[in-house]
């Protein structure tokens, strides 16, 4: 009990306003309970957000060129571009110094093949100058501007110096242009030519493939989870097992047993043609494109629907259904005016978990997704660890993540996060 | 008392675990009969002569970005890696590799012959070591290709006379030059033709005449495996794998030589190893690319050594018993009409006309 002073003011014990000695007391075990977690933040950030952050950080990084070739990029800031003529001497001369230190620090072959994505040949055109160029001496040789024309008829191409300026800052915006089928030349933005405009098609067929694969985790694990929350226990056991025996099996073993199963020499083939479903000579074309695709990776993401689905239909309780059918519902009103109203939250948790797991997969779809049934993770993947294009690859992961989070929004404001229950 | 022998004895072992860390060496490779061919030719006997132990990491596939990563990272945990050469160039462009001077860090062959001139045109880069030349070519189903086997590689163009699908690599390297050779290129043109947007549309015009008839594969025993199971007629891949399916599976399956397209395998050392470690490196790679040593690994599969002087050495295969020079892609009855991978061309037009071939393959 707490006097009220004259002002209206409640006091606590000690005399301080209760309201201040509350919250004092309120910010110290917010603190305490900051101090548990605070471990485990530390090391989501230093292990997880930091390297994501880092590795995202790339897609407008450009600062290797202007590292590489500082003097060059200063003084080739003032050359107008749109004029049509080379550079004067004082670029050449410039470039012929920053190359000298590059090519000691054997710095200038990076350097040609981080160009080399914005324009074919410039790896070659700086392996093979470096060479020549070693020499040259960068002041006693002067002037340059020949010579270097005579070492690589490349340097005497006015786009050669064009495509230099337009990628001389520290920041570019070119690789997130590239992963959106455009890119960055001197005149400004420009769409890719037709024959290379790929990635926004992938972005979409990824999209579009994910809510068919997440449609069909629905469509067949819902009754399975029905069944799951609604059998004897003893029963409802076995089956788990059943759904999860797959879970445990590699990845790799259960895509390739797809394989096995769909190839048009394939088992469901061969069944066909026995039973005379099918003529021989016209054997169905089950793998190597989307259905395939589709198939195996609705196969692999199964348990991400049906294990939510099942923790939520267990809490829901059967005297429900009896309750609804005792007042006179059939029994489809009360499967879907008292029950299935009850299942969403379990449906928006598998949704979300299937959905955002489908968008990124690429071991799937690359073995049995053939050339229609490849996703953006497989372009990923290809410049993380072919072309080494890493600014391009964080730009797309950066464009799907933003996507996701996008779609995650959307889903908020339509159903409600707070309607996304794991059990 | 006892804290202190208890420092002295934790040192001591702390002391012993560090010298025996430091006779390990990682050798990264690309697995399966590959490595196991490795492991029979250079590592078992290089173990038995040093007493370092050798432990095979099969990352080669991903060589290139792992090193990359390792190097930004500060923490190179391989000591040798064994990658083709267009990675090799890469890596050397990076600078995540060790330059190599031929003629002092590796061994001269048998008779003197420096080593520089017995590799000849095969250091085709300043930190490549050749180890062996492999072929990419087609292998054919024999009881499906009806009563006249292929001959020339124009074979797989032709769906009429061998309908059927086939497969080939889901990438544009080989494809576009096969594709051109095909459609009337002369074979010294290719890589002028394929320079240019027209060369480069003229060869996806070629492939688009076989587009629907074609599996594209993106590991290595996607082929064999294929012809295996009946789903094509034939199939481009390495020739060792093939020469494993023929010999070793004894499955129903054909060598297709013409326009085999050459390919070279080999070490890099990676830069920034400890002073240490480079030694033993370079010490491993001196010993595992000598002249007898390379003839050796082709004992265990079917892959040319790249030394000159090796090629003589070449015997018979260590538990199958047979010839296996006949099988080598350099054999000059093999290598009638072969094609050789132009590393320089591919540095620079990989990222552009793969770009256009995915976007094509998309179509």
């Amino acid at each position: 009990m707490s006097d009220s002073t004259a002002n209206g003011l409640v006091l606590a014990a000690d005399g301080t306003p209760l309201k201040r000695s509350l919250s004092r007391a309120m910010r110290r075990q917010k603190m305490r309970a900051f101090m548990l977690v605070a471990p485990l933040l530390i090391f989501v950030l230093l292990t997880f957000i930091y390297p994501i952050g880092v590795m995202l950080s790339r897609s407008v990084q450009n600062d290797i060129v202007p590292e590489t070739l500082p003097e060059t990029v200063r003084v080739l800031g003032a050359w107008d571009a749109s004029i049509g003529e080379l550079p004067n001497e004082a670029v050449y001369a410039a470039f012929m110094r920053d190359m000298s230190v590059a090519i000691e620090a054997k710095r200038h072959t990076r350097l040609g093949s981080r160009l080399n994505y914005e324009k074919t040949g410039f790896s070659s055109m700086f392996r093979q100058s470096g060479r020549k160029m070693k020499k040259l001496d960068p002041i006693t040789d002067a002037p340059f501007k020949d010579k270097l024309i005579k070492i690589h008829k490349g340097w005497g191409d006015v786009e050669t110096w064009k495509t230099l300026q337009t990628y001389s800052g520290l920041y570019t915006s070119g690789y997130f242009l590239n992963a959106v089928d455009a890119r960055m030349t001197p005149e400004g933005m420009a769409w890719q030519p037709e024959d290379k405009q790929i990635l926004l098609k992938l972005f979409g067929r990824t999209l579009v493939m994910s809510l068919i694969i997440t449609g069909s985790c629905i469509l067949l694990g819902y009754p399975i989870a029905w069944l799951l929350a609604n059998v004897s226990p003893r029963n409802a056991n076995l089956l788990l097992i059943l759904v999860l025996l797959p879970f445990w099996t590699s990845l790799l073993v259960r895509t390739s047993a797809w394989k096995v199963m769909l190839q048009q020499n394939g088992v469901i083939n061969e069944v066909l043609v026995w039973i005379g479903l099918v003529p021989d000579g016209d054997r169905l074309i089950l793998i190597n494109n989307e259905f395939g695709t589709i198939v195996a990776m609705t196969h692999i993401l199964l348990p991400f629907m049906i294990l939510p689905m099942y923790s939520v239909m267990q809490t829901i309780p059967p005297v429900y259904l009896r309750a609804a059918k005792s007042m006179g519902a059939t029994n489809w009103t009360a499967f879907w005016r008292v029950y299935f109203p009850q299942s969403i939250p379990g449906i928006g948790a598998g949704s979300i978990l299937v959905f955002i797991l489908s968008i990124g997969y690429y071991i799937t779809p690359e073995i049995v997704g053939g050339t229609k049934g490849v996703f953006i993770s497989n372009r990923i993947a290809y410049h993380i660890s072919s072309s080494l294009n890493w600014g391009l690859a964080a730009a797309l992961g950066t464009i799907l993540l933003i996507v996701v989070l996008a779609l995650y929004w959307a889903y908020d404001r339509i159903v409600g996060i707070d309607n996304v229950k794991l059990g | 008392m006892t804290l202190t022998k208890l420092l002295t004895a934790t040192t001591a072992l702390t002391l012993v675990a560090g010298a025996a860390a430091a006779e390990e060496m990682t050798i990264v490779s690309w697995g399966g009969a590959y490595t196991a061919s490795q492991k029979g030719a250079y590592h078992d006997p290089y173990s038995a002569n040093t007493g370092v132990t050798i432990i095979n990491d099969d990352s080669s596939a991903e060589a290139v970005a792992k090193l990359r990563a390792m190097s930004e990272a500060g923490n190179v945990t391989w000591d040798v890696v064994d990658v083709v050469a267009a990675d090799a160039i890469r890596l050397c462009d990076e600078g995540l590799a060790l330059e190599i001077d031929a003629d002092t860090m590796l061994a001269d062959a048998p008779d003197g012959t420096k080593a520089s001139e017995d590799f000849g045109d095969l250091l085709v880069s300043d930190c490549f070591i050749p180890q062996i030349v492999y072929s990419t070519t087609f292998g054919y189903r024999t009881d499906l290709v009806g009563d006249t086997a292929p001959t020339t590689v124009c074979a797989v163009f032709d769906t009429e006379a061998y309908p059927g699908k086939r497969s080939l690599e889901k990438r544009p390297i080989n494809n576009m030059e096969w594709a051109l050779l095909c459609d009337g290129v002369a074979k010294d043109a290719v890589y002028d033709v394929l320079a240019t947007e027209e060369g480069q549309q003229q060869a996806l015009d070629k492939l688009a005449t076989i587009k629907d008839d074609v599996i594209w594969w993106s590991a290595g025993a996607d082929t064999p495996q294929l012809l295996a199971d009946g789903e094509v007629v034939m199939g481009s891949t390495y020739n060792g794998r093939l020469f494993a399916a023929i010999e070793e599976q004894k499955q129903p399956i054909g060598m297709l030589w013409d326009a085999q397209v050459f390919d070279l395998d080999g070490w890099i050392i990676p830069a920034g190893l400890s002073d240490e470690r480079k030694e033993r490196a370079l010490d491993y790679i001196m010993f595992a690319t000598d002249t007898q040593r390379l003839a050796d690994q082709a004992q265990y599969i079917s892959y040319g050594p790249a030394r000159k002087s090796s090629a003589p050495l070449v015997g018979k295969h260590k538990t199958l018993g047979i010839d296996m020079a006949p099988h080598m892609p350099t054999d000059p009855n093999n290598a009638k009409n072969t094609f050789l991978y132009n590393y320089e061309f591919w540095a620079d037009y990989r990222d552009d006309i793969d770009a256009k071939f995915q976007a094509w393959l998309a179509k």
